[in-house]
């Protein structure tokens, strides 16, 4: 069995003495008889560190990494620079707790003061916050930013990822508010619908887009924009992170509020988490964005330092009149993603993103050449494209066999490719190859 | 020192992805970013020393003494670290075919079938980030049980005054108007007021327990029985369930919904705020309304089910911090049944050790055996030489300890809220004990240099109303 207890049973007993117990069952007189556990968990027996290596690992080999991964929809296979994994794997940023006390935590303070800055700089915005705790998360966070008073239906774009439109309505659901479906038209959203729909209602409070849009088009954020604003409603941009570096920013499209789904900063897939939702605002909203803010201030001596600040909006102040209840959020995410951007540094932001733009073209072509594989939308993409599909689970098994995640298959038959950085030529050109085999069969 | 922009210079960096191999295609540019790209521009020993600046100017719990109430700063085994870096779950994209995620799956079935032998629930969802998104989790679940009934008068959660500021925040979330209700003189539930607080407006109360008196509620059995008669549900926050790990469940105390921090009681490491990692679980007549996607096993093979209509939808993406979730298993595989009661036993008794020694001069709050934590009240040395719990604090700092938590509960005046956790020896504890005393002394012969603390980090106290006033969230670039 392992064991992290230093106390030896001397030690133990020496202990319970001089607390003024014959017993380790003497200090949990509190615990009604009734419920104690008179027996032990059934759980299996505990293990050493060797074995317990040898049993995860066993596990992990229960599943399939593929070489190759042509899948994204909300998850994106990036590379990760060495300098990220191997610098925030330090001990200290692993171990520390919220940095309440400011004296002894301005080095993770400074870490989320500049986190907030980078964030700042790729949205155009001017307020971030410490993070939240995935992109979903930060729209519906975002989403609850943005009622008031009368206005508290929220609108979402059809083509948003759809664990985003399924968060925002559980949250609604906690809400008591409503939540109204913006639909897409060939692959991008209507925007003569949402005109439409907000002519007529006088309750919305925000119009959700997500930029690029979960089939990968890049929408005409601007304009959508202007007609929510028109119609008095706020505009929030839900963006991926890596286009940020080319793609106008959501303060050049007029939103009000920035989020996304941050995992491309340097996160690896893991099954879908850890990630990092991302979130940040104009500073008219400030005072309603929620979770842990850093400001910088200055000690008694004059030294700069940092501190969590603008507390009056938190839970631990406010209780049940705080804007959300978020107390730890994703830091050390948010500190990766940090490192990752520092280590990229502008030109190499900027190369990742326009890589994955020339490569998810060059793909879309060489997929939309083979039969029945056509492209679904003729709207500008980013690194994302939908195609048809003559036999999906046909294709996906072949892929499969030959080590690669292809693209997802969506509910209307055709599937979602991505590609990004890490997909080299070669493996383009097979993939096409074998879509064309595949295709014969 | 300097933030990173400071050290950035135009045209440093890092080498690190090749050449396009591709034809390059160029966005048009009626898409494309017109404000400049500002980001640092470091060499990567430049880079790997100023984080490595960072982590000096910072304390985590492998820097020394962390006895932070009610955050459960235990040790984070190293080997959880490796296993959650393996790349059989790192690499696993979360909308893999299910055939070929068989080992994450089934991370997630013992997982939960694990922490509901422990706690004495049906089922458990771990796709909450954080205790108080499993909090919110929790409360959604008992909204649709009653919604599901037909029954929508029930708008109200009891709270007590002694609950996490979660708690209130995350029923107001939730859509609930909240009822707090005091403490008794002893530190527990008041029943009478639970009593006169139930009603047919009900829908649940949520109990922290052992709360953050550091004190199991003995009447803990009453009061679900009190808001079961009057038709509400009972919440119980896990955040101190490392008390009572292998010694008691809350499922047999009458609990319907629990949330879990596997961050806390887990051994998961907090990473300076997050990420944590919730588990959610619920007795089976509220298990239909738990977020999917939802694990289920057929003919030994494991799937996602999204099909469960009376859901309550989805609190984030995917299926929770999958590779906390990873930490959390390696740790009671570690463990095991023998390995988890050891835990609350060693908690409970560092605790109730510490307090022993630090109650020769300092005052408890409610003075009887605790559970896993403490509160000290430093009203009394307040009084007699102005010196209060944030000086104290500070000056714990100096000495290489982590403060205590401050000023919680809200109930207990010049509150220092401490625990130890069942990994520090007693040679940790003895330390503390004689370093705080020591600061007893200090403050009352030298209560000045108290206020003055801390004098040995890298900057003393810094001007908290200056910070809220004119916040100064971001750098500024000279442009």
């Amino acid at each position: 069995m392992g064991s992290y207890i230093p106390s030896t049973p001397e030690e133990q007993k020496e202990m319970l003495s001089a607390a003024g117990f014959d017993s380790f069952n003497g200090l949990f007189s509190q615990i009604p008889e009734s419920v104690r556990l008179s027996r032990l968990l059934d759980l299996p027996q505990g293990l050493s560190e060797l074995e317990v290596r040898r049993k995860m690992t066993a596990i992990a080999s229960e599943n399939k990494v593929f070489p190759t991964v042509f899948r994204g929809a909300g998850a994106y296979r990036h590379y990760i620079p060495a300098a990220v994994t191997r610098i925030t794997a330090n001990e200290t940023f692993l171990t520390a707790y919220t940095p309440y006390q400011a004296e002894i935590s301005q080095g993770i303070l400074q870490s989320i003061f500049e986190y907030q800055t980078m964030i700042c700089e790729l949205t155009g915005m001017e307020v971030s916050n410490a993070s939240v705790y995935d992109g979903a998360n930060a729209a519906a966070e975002a989403a609850a930013m943005c009622r008031d008073r009368g206005r508290t239906t929220v609108y979402v774009s059809a083509a948003s990822h759809p664990d985003t439109i399924r968060t925002i309505r559980t949250y609604a659901f906690g809400a008591d508010t409503q939540v109204c479906l913006v639909p897409e038209k060939d692959g991008a959203t209507d925007a003569s619908a949402l005109k439409d729909l907000l002519e007529q209602d006088k309750t919305a409070a925000c119009f959700f887009l997500q930029q690029p849009n979960y089939f990968g088009t890049i929408e005409d954020a601007a304009a959508l924009g202007e007609i929510a604003h028109a119609a008095g409603a706020k505009f929030i941009m839900g963006c991926n992170p890596i286009s940020l570096a080319v793609l106008k920013t959501p303060a050049e499209c007029g939103a009000d509020v920035a989020v996304g789904e941050g995992q491309p900063f340097g996160m690896p897939l893991g099954f879908g988490g850890p990630y990092l939702g991302f979130m940040a605002c104009k500073k008219a909203m400030m005072r309603r964005l929620p979770g842990r803010i850093v400001g910088q201030t200055s000690d008694d001596a004059g030294n700069r330092a940092f501190v969590l600040t603008l507390q009056a909006r938190e839970q631990h102040i406010r209780r049940e009149k705080a804007l959300s209840n978020i107390c730890s959020n994703e830091a050390l995410c948010a500190l990766t993603a940090s490192v990752y951007l520092s280590t990229m540094g502008p030109d190499g932001l900027r190369a990742a993103a326009e890589q994955c733009y020339s490569k998810a073209h060059y793909a879309a072509k060489k997929i939309g050449a083979v039969k029945g594989f056509e492209l679904k939308n003729q709207t500008e993409f980013f690194h994302e494209f939908v195609t048809a599909c003559p036999n999906v689970q046909k294709t996906l098994e072949l892929l499969e066999r030959h080590g690669i995640l292809g693209g997802l298959p969506l509910p209307d038959g055709g599937l979602l490719w991505c590609v990004t950085e890490c997909n080299f030529k070669e493996e383009i050109d097979r993939l096409a190859e074998l879509l064309e085999e595949a295709e014969q069969e | 020192m300097n933030l990173i922009f400071e050290e950035s210079r135009a045209g440093r960096g890092c080498t690190i992805l090749p050449a396009c191999d591709v034809p390059e295609t160029a966005l048009p540019q009626q898409f494309a970013r017109k404000a400049p790209l500002r980001l640092p521009q470091l060499s990567e020993n430049d880079l790997s020393r100023h984080y490595s600046a960072l982590a000096k100017r910072s304390f985590g719990v492998n820097d020394g003494f962390y006895p932070l109430g009610s955050c459960t700063m235990k040790y984070n085994p190293k080997i959880n670290e490796e296993m959650a870096a393996l790349p059989g779950f790192t690499e696993i994209h979360p909308l893999q075919p299910a055939h070929t995620a068989q080992g994450c799956l089934k991370v997630l079935h013992l997982a939960e079938k694990f922490l509901c032998e422990i706690t004495g629930m049906d089922e458990m969802v771990f796709q909450p980030a954080a205790g108080a998104h499993g909090e919110y989790t929790g409360l959604l679940l008992i909204k649709a049980w009653h919604h599901s009934r037909g029954d929508q008068k029930r708008t109200k959660i009891i709270v007590p005054d002694s609950a996490h500021g979660t708690n209130p925040a995350s029923a107001a979330m939730a859509g609930y108007t909240i009822v707090n209700i005091p403490s008794g003189p002893d530190g527990c539930v008041d029943l009478e007021a639970l009593k006169k607080a139930v009603g047919d407006d009900t829908a649940g109360l949520m109990l922290t327990n052992p709360n953050t008196l550091g004190l199991f509620d003995k009447n803990i059995l009453q009061i679900t029985q009190i808001v079961h008669e009057a038709g509400g549900l009972c919440f119980y926050d896990g955040a101190n369930l490392n008390a009572v790990v292998g010694v008691a469940r809350p499922g047999d105390m009458g609990f319907d919904v629990i949330h879990l921090n596997l961050h806390k009681t887990f051994s998961t490491p907090h990473g300076g705020g997050g990420p944590g990692g919730a588990a959610v679980g619920c007795k089976s007549s509220l298990a239909p309304f738990l977020p999917v996607p939802r694990v289920a096993e057929h003919d030994g093979k494991f799937y996602l089910d999204d099909n469960r209509p009376q859901s309550i939808g989805s609190v984030k993406s995917f299926y929770g911090n999958f590779l906390v979730i990873v930490r959390a298993l390696t740790y009671l595989l570690t463990l095991g049944k023998e390995g988890v009661p050891q835990v609350a036993e060693n908690a409970v008794l560092n605790a109730n050790y510490l307090m022993a020694l630090l109650k020769k001069r300092y005052q408890v709050a409610y003075d009887v055996p605790c559970m896993h934590e403490f509160v000290l009240s430093l009203q009394d040395l307040k009084d007699s030489c102005g010196v209060t719990a944030m000086d104290v604090a500070k000056s714990m700092q100096d000495l290489e300890m982590h403060p205590p938590t401050m000023y919680f509960p809200l109930i207990v005046h010049e509150a220092l809220m401490i625990e130890p956790t069942e990994t520090e020896s007693k040679e940790t504890l003895d330390r503390a004990a004689e370093a705080l005393l020591e600061l007893y002394e200090k403050a009352l012969a030298n209560p000045e240099a108290m206020h003055r603390a801390p004098e040995r980090r890298v900057i003393g106290r810094p001007d908290e109303v200056e910070a809220a006033r004119h916040p100064v969230v971001k750098y500024e670039y000279d442009s």
